[in-house]
């Protein structure tokens, strides 16, 4: 460690037992233990802290204030789904359920009786030193009742006590002020981790059986497929870990050493490449993943969570899911063309206008009404079809699966409108099973 | 004495920093009254002699503060209480309710504020019993028994007076500036607020019992003026322990402020706003530069104080992006270039990369779908780009309509500090055709 922390007010071994803990991030903690200054003199009301997921934001203030023994309490935002969990668990820890801080606060309590009931307990038992309140996924104030996130940036001020709360989020701080502004906080930020510094941080948890120097190695790699892609510390931890087996193996069975850098590189690069497309995007999850590499099974053997949704349906309701593509996806005056036997002679060159070429498939599905649908159906379907309620229903059942959607209101019986809510993938696996060539009706493809 | 000061020329400097931290800090941060409010003596004056009459003479009155953010609207108001609490009758004589549109959201919390604040009868034990009407009936007749001569004077103030102004029928502005038109109990009511137009948010009945007097903080601080008052700010009291360390910081402070590149920083940071709350942060930020090695405030923390306040946050997001969430930016910004601001969906940026990966790229290999999806939808998490309707059950991903949330010129200067850009990745955002 280059940079100790120092700091005044506090013990020399305490701090060093918390650098210790916070590696690639002196600079960091030691800006903020500057600003939060020594336990018992005043610190800035409000400190903002945003910076990437991963970054080290909430395992540096927790640390320091947890090494330094400091009083604080730490609040999700994400658990808090009313605000009288968030003062109850504040009023907790800060002055212990002995004080009975519970009955303090009524039913839903607002924020004014949360501030009564803090000045109350504060009274009893004054603090001695900065009491610290950090709020993680601060972003959620925002959606909680306006007043909330105004208030506890100057709550030092209403409270009248020696207290600082201090943000977390991912979201810069201009997305967070109110139109009426507010009591400013400090802005600290946490850069990313360089590449160097990320490599740093993921050799540290070695494999005990293997040197170091390998395990860097495999680092280096991953990194190498990874980092343009992804630089969440988190997210590059898992995969190293679940993918350093795999790695390894070549030196289990013998077929290489330490030092082929390059047999071993090549030995891992497409499974990496392989790992970025199933792992990573959750397709497959990590168990499976890591059975696959126990049993030496072909890795993507297994399908993927995207492979299955491939649904079974009744013969009718493909024919209406294609009827409904055709539908949302060409333009209505082309139908004439498409679904007529005998429509008599249309110029090319009013089809392929230039603009519209490229469209559909780029903008989404249109939406269309219910009597183009049926009509596209009983052309695409070569038997005769009653227009029953079975019919009807299929249509209903398709838009409560989520195959289609309806655009207009549910109260309009007569002449809904729908939308096509399915990939093109999808849409030709289902046609593929009916033995019908969907590209050939389709406006964008011709 | 004499001993005194024999005993104080021990200090350490480590106890001397510590000292001037924690008096500098009570002073940023604390938000510490000082003797006099500087550079607006004649509104003090104003409200001093009318609260006065209210607490002396039993005179009612109305009375807004408005000013900006950080402009020192509590400030003054809290050092006329101050002032006006010295005065032993006044002292004894009057009420005091504080109220701020915060806390007290609705007429309802307000009200029972204002009973428990005036301890009346009906508290027990810091509860308040009734219903809201009840409880409005109580304190009208409470206020209204009383007249000008026998019964004590109630000074409301109202912090966030704007958002009194958004409660239901604004039951209670009415009856407090009812009562203070009205021969009864006398009251003054004292509102802060930062909203210049607050009159039009009041309903008519209210306005005309206002009393229309306002006192506005909008000061024409002059910049040799601004440089006394972060003087001023940062000097330390005659009363510090230490003399001699006293006498060396204050001559350092005075220093800085001659310092021309330290008058550089000020004046840029004056430009940008002139209220104090944000001079005490980039001070509170200069200040926590200062260690037992460091013992004074030197230019270049000051410097180095403004950099961080004046950095630009988004930009900060943008350098810590992936590769190819880079791209994905550049391809939006391109769009946004080519359709004049129309919004798109994730096809078309896809489309846009698609592009560029087929002409030129030789950097960035070929990416999934299912990844750049990825990278797309951790561009929403982070709101550089917002989805333009909400209704996101209904439309597929692909297909939901977005806007991007950054400016060209952030876009284009973000990219040049980017750490190890890609050079054919920086010439695609150059140039003019995706």
């Amino acid at each position: 460690m280059s940079v100790q922390l120092q700091h005044p007010g506090y013990a020399e071994e305490r701090l060093r037992l918390a650098a210790a803990r916070l590696p690639c991030r002196e600079a960091q903690a030691g800006a903020l233990l500057s600003l939060l200054g020594q336990p018992e003199q005043y610190s800035y009301p409000s400190i903002f802290i945003y910076g990437h997921r991963a970054t080290g934001k909430s395992h540096v203030t927790q640390t320091l204030l947890k090494e330094l023994e400091m009083p604080h309490v730490v609040v999700s935002c994400v658990e808090c789904i009313s605000a009288g969990l968030l003062f109850e668990q504040v009023l907790l820890s800060f002055f212990g359920s002995s004080s009975s801080s519970s009955e303090l606060l009524p039913r839903s309590p607002s924020l004014s009786d949360f501030v009564r009931a803090y000045r109350q307990l504060c009274a009893q038992v004054p603090a001695t030193q900065t009491r610290y309140i950090v709020l993680d996924r601060a972003e959620l104030l925002r959606d909680m009742d306006s007043n909330l996130l105004p208030g506890f940036l100057r709550l030092q001020e209403l409270v009248g006590d020696n207290v600082t709360v201090i943000l977390l989020s991912e979201i810069v701080w201009d997305k967070f002020r109110p139109n009426t502004g507010c009591f400013e906080p400090l802005l600290l930020h946490f850069p990313n981790y360089s590449k160097g510094k990320l490599q740093q941080i993921l050799s540290q948890d070695s494999h005990p059986s293997y040197s170091p120097e390998l395990y860097s190695a495999y680092i280096n790699i991953l990194l190498g497929v990874f980092y343009s892609v992804c630089r969440d510390l988190r997210e590059l931890r898992h995969l190293a870990a679940l993918n350093f087996s795999k790695f390894c193996e070549p030196l289990e069975t013998g077929e290489a050493k330490e030092k082929d850098t390059h047999k071993l590189w090549k030995n891992i690069e497409p499974h990496l490449k392989r790992a970025m497309q199933t792992v990573y995007l959750r397709e497959v999850s990590s168990v499976q993943w890591e059975q696959q590499q126990a049993e030496e099974r072909e890795v993507g053997a297994v399908r993927g969570l995207s492979a299955h949704d491939h649904v079974e349906l009744p013969y009718y309701s493909k024919f209406l899911l294609i009827a409904a593509y055709l539908a949302s996806y060409n333009p209505a005056r082309t139908d004439r063309r498409f679904f007529l036997k005998h429509h008599g002679k249309i110029k090319k060159t009013n089809f392929l206008k230039k603009h519209e070429k490229t469209s559909n498939h780029l903008l989404g599905p249109k939406p269309f009404p219910l009597d183009r649908l049926l009509a596209i159906f009983y052309s695409v379907v070569d038997s005769r079809v009653a227009p029953t309620a079975s019919v009807f229903s299929q249509i209903s059942s398709l838009v409560t699966l989520q195959l289609l959607s309806q655009v207009s209101h549910d109260d309009q019986l007569d002449s809904p409108k729908y939308k096509c809510a399915v990939s093109l993938d999808f849409i030709r696996a289902i046609a593929r099973t009916v033995g019908f060539d969907i590209v050939r009706y389709l406006y964008d493809f011709l | 004495m004499s001993k005194r000061k024999s005993k104080d020329s021990h200090f350490t400097v480590g106890e001397c920093v510590s000292q001037v931290q924690r008096l500098l800090r009570e002073r940023f941060c604390h938000q510490q009254l000082p003797t006099r409010p500087l550079g607006m003596e004649s509104q003090h004056k104003h409200l001093l002699e009318l609260l006065r009459r209210t607490a002396v003479h039993g005179e009612s009155n109305s009375v807004l503060i408005v000013g900006p953010r950080g402009a020192g609207k509590t400030m003054l108001l809290n050092c006329v209480l101050k002032e006006l609490l010295e005065v032993n009758e006044v002292k004894k004589n009057v009420l005091l309710v504080h109220l701020n549109g915060l806390l007290q959201t609705d007429d309802r919390i307000a009200l029972k504020e204002i009973t428990r604040q005036l301890h009346l009868e009906n508290v027990v034990g810091d509860k308040v019993f009734g219903s809201f009407a009840e409880n409005l009936a109580f304190l009208l007749e409470a206020l209204k028994k009383g007249d000008r001569s026998t019964s004590r004077p109630v000074l409301f103030t109202l912090d966030e007076f704007d958002l009194f102004a958004h409660h239901k029928n604004q039951t209670l502005l009415y009856n407090l500036l009812d009562i203070s038109q009205s021969a009864q109990t006398p009251v003054a009511v004292v509102g802060l607020t930062c909203r210049l137009d607050v009159l039009e948010l009041l309903e008519k009945r209210v306005k005309s019992r206002f009393s229309h007097r306002q006192i506005h903080l909008l000061s024409p601080l002059r910049f040799n003026r601004y440089l006394e008052i972060v003087q001023q700010q940062l000097s330390l009291p005659s009363d510090f322990p230490d003399h001699k360390f006293c006498e060396d910081w204050n001559a350092s402070v005075k220093a800085l402020c001659e310092d021309k590149s330290a008058e550089a920083v000020l004046q840029k940071h004056f430009n940008a706003s002139k209220d104090f709350r944000s001079l005490h942060m980039l001070l509170m930020l200069a200040l926590s530069r200062v260690t037992v090695s460091n013992p004074a405030i030197r230019p270049a923390d000051l410097l180095e104080a403004s950099r961080l306040c004046t950095a630009d946050s988004k930009a900060n997001v943008l350098h810590g992006l992936s590769i190819l969430e880079l791209c994905l930016i550049i391809a939006m910004k391109h769009l946004n270039d080519i359709y004049d601001g129309e919004p798109f969906n994730f096809q078309m940026v896809h489309n846009e990369f698609k592009k560029f990966i087929q002409r030129k790229s030789h950097s960035v290999h070929n990416f999934e779908k299912p990844v750049v999806i990825k990278a797309f939808e951790h561009l929403q998490q982070l709101e550089l780009i917002k989805p333009m309707d909400g209704s996101t059950a209904k439309t597929q991903k692909e297909y939901q309509l977005v806007k991007l949330m950054l400016d060209h010129s952030q876009i284009m200067e973000a990219l040049q500090k980017y750490p190890q850009c890609p050079t054919d990745v920086k010439q695609w955002a150059v140039s003019a055709f995706g």
